[in-house]
């Protein structure tokens, strides 16, 4: 006797024991299954993941050791390609509060473009392939902070903190502040000093840049019961722990000059750019942004008096960037010119 | 199972079948990737190491 399994379409594919008819997708209501290789790619959340390669890149080239160009590239690769699975894993599990909110709701997962269970194969096998390729390509140190980013991306944040608590992103940031620890490591073979800075920069840089964001879109958040801090402790005090975290990573900016690892291109960009950073930040302090909650449809739509906080979400990322490129081209390009009096 | 007794389940409309093709087809291109950055990484790794023997 012939027999053929039955396909759950809404299982991405998973056989089980009902009876065998054949399904007609075009009839039934279930979402469709053909996704193009566009919506995998929409899944690694490719404009993180540029981030992520940028300053996994500057972390590599500024540590003191060359790397041999074909594995520095592989190692850059893998921390793209882990950084998207990490994304990927993430748009599966929440692909419920996606689909609530306006700002993600057309993503793959709860559009049914990708079925969930094959976003957690892709997140599960682009996760060992990133992991297994650093630790051959490079060393087992930056192979396993590999592995305990996505780890701790994957379980700690999107799995536990985020529906739990306010404090979500300020713990659960610190996935995001791993890449250059581990283009330092790649290169390195360790963690120094200046590695451990790198993430404090970016570990602080987060509470500022995600609660600006949240601020515009806390009715958003609100609508799919996830405890942003707008949310869950007001804007007011969503304003006020900005302008405290904006000192806080501002004082890490400065860290660089200190060691010694940052001259004078990246002086100007962390203390110039810093000022503005600091204006923006007071700015919305002062302002009465996310008072007023409520969704808008894209990501820069924003109502006039949360101006401010949209301003300075769109500005981090700016000045980040802006930090890592003076880093890069300062030891990518030979231009390093230390400050007097640092420890460089 | 003989091949030509095996019937489908399901049904793709044609759009369906073309991405199922393109993604078979990423798929694919990303596994000859993975072998060739394997291939590549071994070749790094022991031309350093006999680099690093023939030195020692």
């Amino acid at each position: 006797m012939t027999t053929t399994p039955s396909i759950s379409l809404d299982q991405g594919g998973a056989a089980h024991a009902a009876p065998p008819e054949a399904i007609d997708t075009a009839a039934a209501s279930a979402p469709a299954v053909g996704s193009g290789v566009g919506d995998y790619i929409a899944l690694m959340k490719p404009r993180v993941m540029a981030l992520v390669v940028f300053t996994g890149l500057a972390g590599l080239v500024a540590a003191p050791v060359a790397m041999n160009p074909l594995s520095a590239a592989i190692a850059i690769l893998c921390i793209a390609v882990g950084a998207g699975a990490a994304g990927a894993f993430n748009m599966a599990y929440d692909a419920d509060i996606d689909a609530v909110m306006k700002r993600t709701r057309r993503r793959p997962v709860p559009t049914g473009r990708v079925p969930r269970p094959e976003a957690y194969t892709f997140a599960g096998v682009m996760s060992l392939a990133s992991v297994l390729l650093m630790g051959m390509a490079t060393n087992y140190v930056a192979a396993g902070l590999l592995a305990f980013s996505i780890a701790f991306y994957c379980v700690i944040y999107t799995m536990w903190l985020k529906r739990l608590t306010p404090q979500n992103i300020v713990i659960g940031g610190a996935a995001g502040a791993f890449p250059p620890v581990i283009g330092w490591a790649a290169a390195t073979g360790s963690v120094s000093v200046d590695a451990v800075i790198l993430f404090a920069i970016i570990f602080l840089w987060t509470p500022p840049h995600s609660w600006a964001l949240a601020l515009y879109k806390s009715g958003d958040y609100a609508a799919a019961g996830v405890p942003m801090m707008p949310v869950a402790r007001g804007a007011k005090s969503t304003r006020i722990q900005i302008l405290v975290y904006t000192g806080l990573y501002l004082a890490a900016t400065a860290g660089p000059l200190v060691t010694g690892l940052g001259g004078w291109m990246y002086a100007i960009a962390a203390g110039l750019g810093g000022a503005l950073f600091a204006l923006l930040a007071l700015r919305v302090h002062a302002s009465r942004a996310g008072d007023m909650p409520g969704a808008e449809d894209a990501l820069y739509a924003v109502r006039a008096g949360d101006k401010s906080a949209r301003d300075l979400f769109a500005y981090s990322i700016a000045h980040l960037a802006l930090l890592f490129a003076a880093l890069l081209a300062e030891h990518g390009a030979g231009v390093h010119w230390p400050l007097p009096g640092g420890a460089g | 199972m003989n091949q030509d007794e095996y019937k489908p389940t399901v049904k793709l409309t044609p759009e369906q079948e073309a991405a199922r093709n393109k993604r078979n087809g990423a798929i694919a291109f990303g596994l000859v990737a993975f072998v060739v950055l394997i291939f590549l990484t071994t070749v790094v790794q022991m031309t350093s190491n006999w680099n690093a023997g023939a030195a020692g």
